[in-house]
């Protein structure tokens, strides 16, 4: 194989691999500060700040080394190369480096939205000087607080590593930023009346490695330090974006993207980074509610749930039940409810509720009159909902074809059934008041969802449920990748996350564990074998 | 663990002699104390509240908020006392600084702080990088109810209304200016956090431009 030595350790790398060296070293455990360079963009070198010592062993045992030093961002591992990166000479590269380009940054740490998690604080702490020797006036250009809707720039802390520029001329192809003016004097803008509001523009704050580019969605809400951070799906489109969800005090701040090859890669789309905010809104079903004749009779769980299982259980004596499955469920909390009704009932109808679609899948790149280019580096699909794969998994096991909701609608305006449950979750609705009407004819009627609708309206058990921050499950993509989400936040008021609401309905022992039930769900569902005894992991595993 | 033999010492419990036993020369000996008070009446009793103590320069009783030359709140929302505040008692809610406020991006829309809640550490002054947080000299604040006693933005600045004349509190940032971070135009060369090269002229230089000279004189001079 192949071996490039970092610091005196080999490092081995597949003959197909194309690395560089700051890849490499990442493999040895050896930071090579960088801020131009970033996996998914093409390499400019423009920082310097990944200045090495670069050199080729000999077949006779000697090394060469090159006299220059080299930016180890552009330049790819071969077989035998010798990187330095903790000699004198790069240590006082680095630490030059640094200096320039904190030459006219100003000291606003305290006040600026990064500091926390600004490379320019992490490697001034780690290769720079500590101080200035700066003795002119910084360079200071004013602010542009519109570069887009959700995009602020401060100019004068922008270290110019174009990474933002090239984000909107190779991913999302629009190319709205640039770098004008030159020398001292160059910053980055906007053409006059063009404002970077693409679907994918949220990204360039992710890219800044400094505080220059800031979401206005975010900008002075908080102290990053004060974030805590839970690994998620985001749950916007079938595309299933790894994402952290940034949480402090049960109040989401922002969603980031994770960094996930099998699902998405490096981004996210704007619709679902800041399409989390009915999380937090009013609206929210934040009691459980049991209704006896129209009339609230009780809001209490230790009543409602007992109340939803006796009814549930005398309606399967007499006759059919009826469920419409959400696919904004986890795997988990669809296995749960459908393995509960099935030891009720073998008459069971089982629908999933539908599937919102918007448009088409919207690839990129673009070009400038809005065409998709090849190779597509990033896909917001028109289906807008996490799991719809992974219900209609469950469905095909227990009930052998999924059914559209208006199917068992249909059927249940005719009476043919004692009992529906329904779970919902979308957002922005999946039931209107016509396809309401038809539960009037249901005498058991149990709604289990985030937010009020037609039919929690006529609902005789509404459970307060939790949205996907507030959760522990596994969603599958489109493609079939079963990514674990995780809680973040409690749910607001008495609400309680979906999968706990079925544990208890079930009346199972202990509390609800997502492991032990999709270890469960994987030993008898033959679909989802591969997550039997398979930690999931930040990346999930594709079925 | 026992205790090894070797290192423990006994002792014997001292005779009491006939004298000791009768308690009469210790009765003696106390008597002769109250006696002495009554005839040498020094008094270390402050009669408060008529007299009032005289407090140490650096007593931390409530805080203020300092409000700049302009008369503007100085603070610049960094939320860096709230993050040192191991009471957790700060809470900042942080906005966009006005368009007519040029010198800084971001203010305190609010700030409210629990004074019952606050343990007196004086670590928020020590944390705010622009000296907007002080601790006064007011140690006897009275509430009528809990409420009362969660200072707001205004409150905290009245404070800062009613002590700025008074010498026992003066406004400790010697420039009366906004601190460094707020200071981007002028900044003065900051002292080295890092170790500094032998000869390294400048990291040692009191201000830009000036290389060699004595070294600079403790910025708080109060």
């Amino acid at each position: 194989m192949p071996t490039v030595y970092v610091n005196n350790q080999p490092v081995e790398f597949g003959a197909e691999e194309r690395l560089n060296c700051v890849q490499a070293a990442q493999r040895a455990g050896v930071e090579i500060p960088h801020y131009c360079w970033h996996r998914a963009l093409s390499v400019v070198a423009s920082c310097r700040m990944c200045l090495v010592e670069v050199g080729q062993k000999k077949p006779d045992g000697a090394i060469a080394m090159q006299p220059k030093l080299i930016p180890g961002c552009q330049t790819p591992v071969t077989d035998g190369m010798v990187i330095v990166s903790d000699s004198d000479k790069v240590k006082a590269a680095q630490k030059a480096t640094l200096e320039y380009l904190l030459l006219d940054h100003p000291l606003d740490c305290p006040t600026c939205d990064q500091a926390g998690e600004c490379y320019l604080q992490d490697y001034s702490f780690r290769y720079g000087r500590g101080y200035s020797r700066l003795q002119e006036p910084k360079e200071q250009p004013p602010d542009k607080t519109y570069i887009g809707d959700q995009i602020t720039l401060f100019t004068d802390r922008c270290i110019l590593c174009s990474r933002c520029v090239r984000f909107t001329r190779e991913i999302s192809g629009t190319a709205e930023l640039q770098i004008i003016n030159r020398g001292n004097h160059a910053e980055i803008d906007i053409f006059p009346d063009e404002p970077c509001n693409n679907k994918l523009a949220g990204n360039v704050v992710d890219l800044c490695p400094v505080g220059a580019l800031c979401s206005k969605d975010f900008l002075y809400k908080q102290r990053v330090w004060w974030l805590k951070t839970a690994n998620s799906v985001c749950p916007n489109c079938s595309t299933g974006c790894s994402i952290f969800v940034d949480e402090c005090e049960d109040r989401v701040y922002r969603l980031r993207p994770r960094y996930n090859p099998r699902a998405q890669g490096d981004f996210m789309c704007d619709e679902g980074r800041f399409g989390w905010k009915y999380v937090h809104g009013d609206e929210r079903l934040h009691l459980p509610v049991q209704r006896d004749g129209g009339a609230a009779v009780s809001h209490d769980w230790d009543v409602v749930l007992p109340a939803a299982r006796t009814a549930l259980a005398e309606a399967a004596k007499r006759g059919e039940i009826a469920a419409v499955l959400s696919p904004w469920m986890t795997l988990e909390e669809a296995y749960l409810l459908v393995s509960y009704l099935k030891s009720l009932t073998s008459k069971l109808s089982l629908a999933v509720a539908p599937v919102r679609t918007v448009g088409e899948d919207d690839k990129y790149p673009k070009d400038v009159h809005g065409r998709t280019m090849e190779p597509t580096k990033f896909t917001i699909r028109a289906e807008k909902c996490p799991n719809r794969r992974g219900v209609e998994m469950i469905l095909q096991h227990f009930a052998g074809s999924v059914m559209p909701m208006g199917d068992v609608l249909g059927r249940a305006s005719s009476g043919a059934f004692t009992a529906m449950y329904l779970v919902g979750g979308d957002p922005q609705g999946w039931i209107n008041e016509v396809q309401a009407a038809a539960l009037d004819k249901v005498n058991t009627v149990i709604v289990q969802d985030i937010l009020p609708s037609p039919a929690s309206q006529r609902a005789k058990v509404v459970l307060a449920g939790g949205s996907f921050a507030e959760r522990e499950g596994t969603f599958v993509n489109h493609a079939g990748l079963a990514q674990s989400i995780h809680r973040a936040i409690r749910s607001p008021g008495e609400g309680r996350p979906d999968g706990r609401i079925l544990w208890d309905l079930a009346e199972r022992r202990g509390l609800f564990s997502a492991a032990a039930v999709r270890r469960e769900m994987a030993d008898q569902v033959p679909a989802l074998k591969p997550l039997l005894d398979a930690e999931l992991g930040e990346l999930g595993i594709k079925l | 663990m026992p205790i090894n033999p070797k290192d423990v010492t006994w002792i014997k419990e001292p005779e009491i002699g006939f004298w000791e036993a009768t308690f009469l020369p210790a009765i003696a000996k106390g008597l002769r104390i109250t006696l002495g008070h009554v005839t040498d009446y020094r008094p270390v009793t402050q009669q408060y509240p008529e007299q009032r103590p005289v407090l140490p320069q650096h007593y931390r009783g409530v805080h203020r908020l300092n409000r700049d030359e302009k008369g503007r709140v100085k603070c610049v929302a960094c939320m860096l006392c709230a993050t040192a505040c191991p009471a957790n008692c700060i809470a900042i809610e942080a906005a966009a600084a006005p368009p007519d406020w040029p010198d800084r991006d971001k203010y305190p829309a609010e700030f409210v702080l629990d004074e019952l809640r606050c343990i007196y550490c004086g670590m928020c002054e020590e944390a705010c990088p622009v000296d907007a947080i002080e601790l006064t000299h007011i140690y006897d604040m009275t509430g009528e109810s809990r409420a009362a006693m969660v200072f707001n933005k205004d409150a905290l600045l009245g404070i800062y209304d009613k002590t700025k004349d008074n010498p026992a509190d003066p406004v400790r940032t010697a420039r009366g200016r906004l601190g460094p971070a707020s200071e981007l135009k002028n900044l003065a060369t900051l002292g080295p956090a890092t170790t500094v090269e032998r000869g390294d002229r400048a990291a040692t230089a009191p201000s830009p431009g000036v290389i060699g000279a004595p070294p600079p004189e403790t910025r708080n001079t109060w």
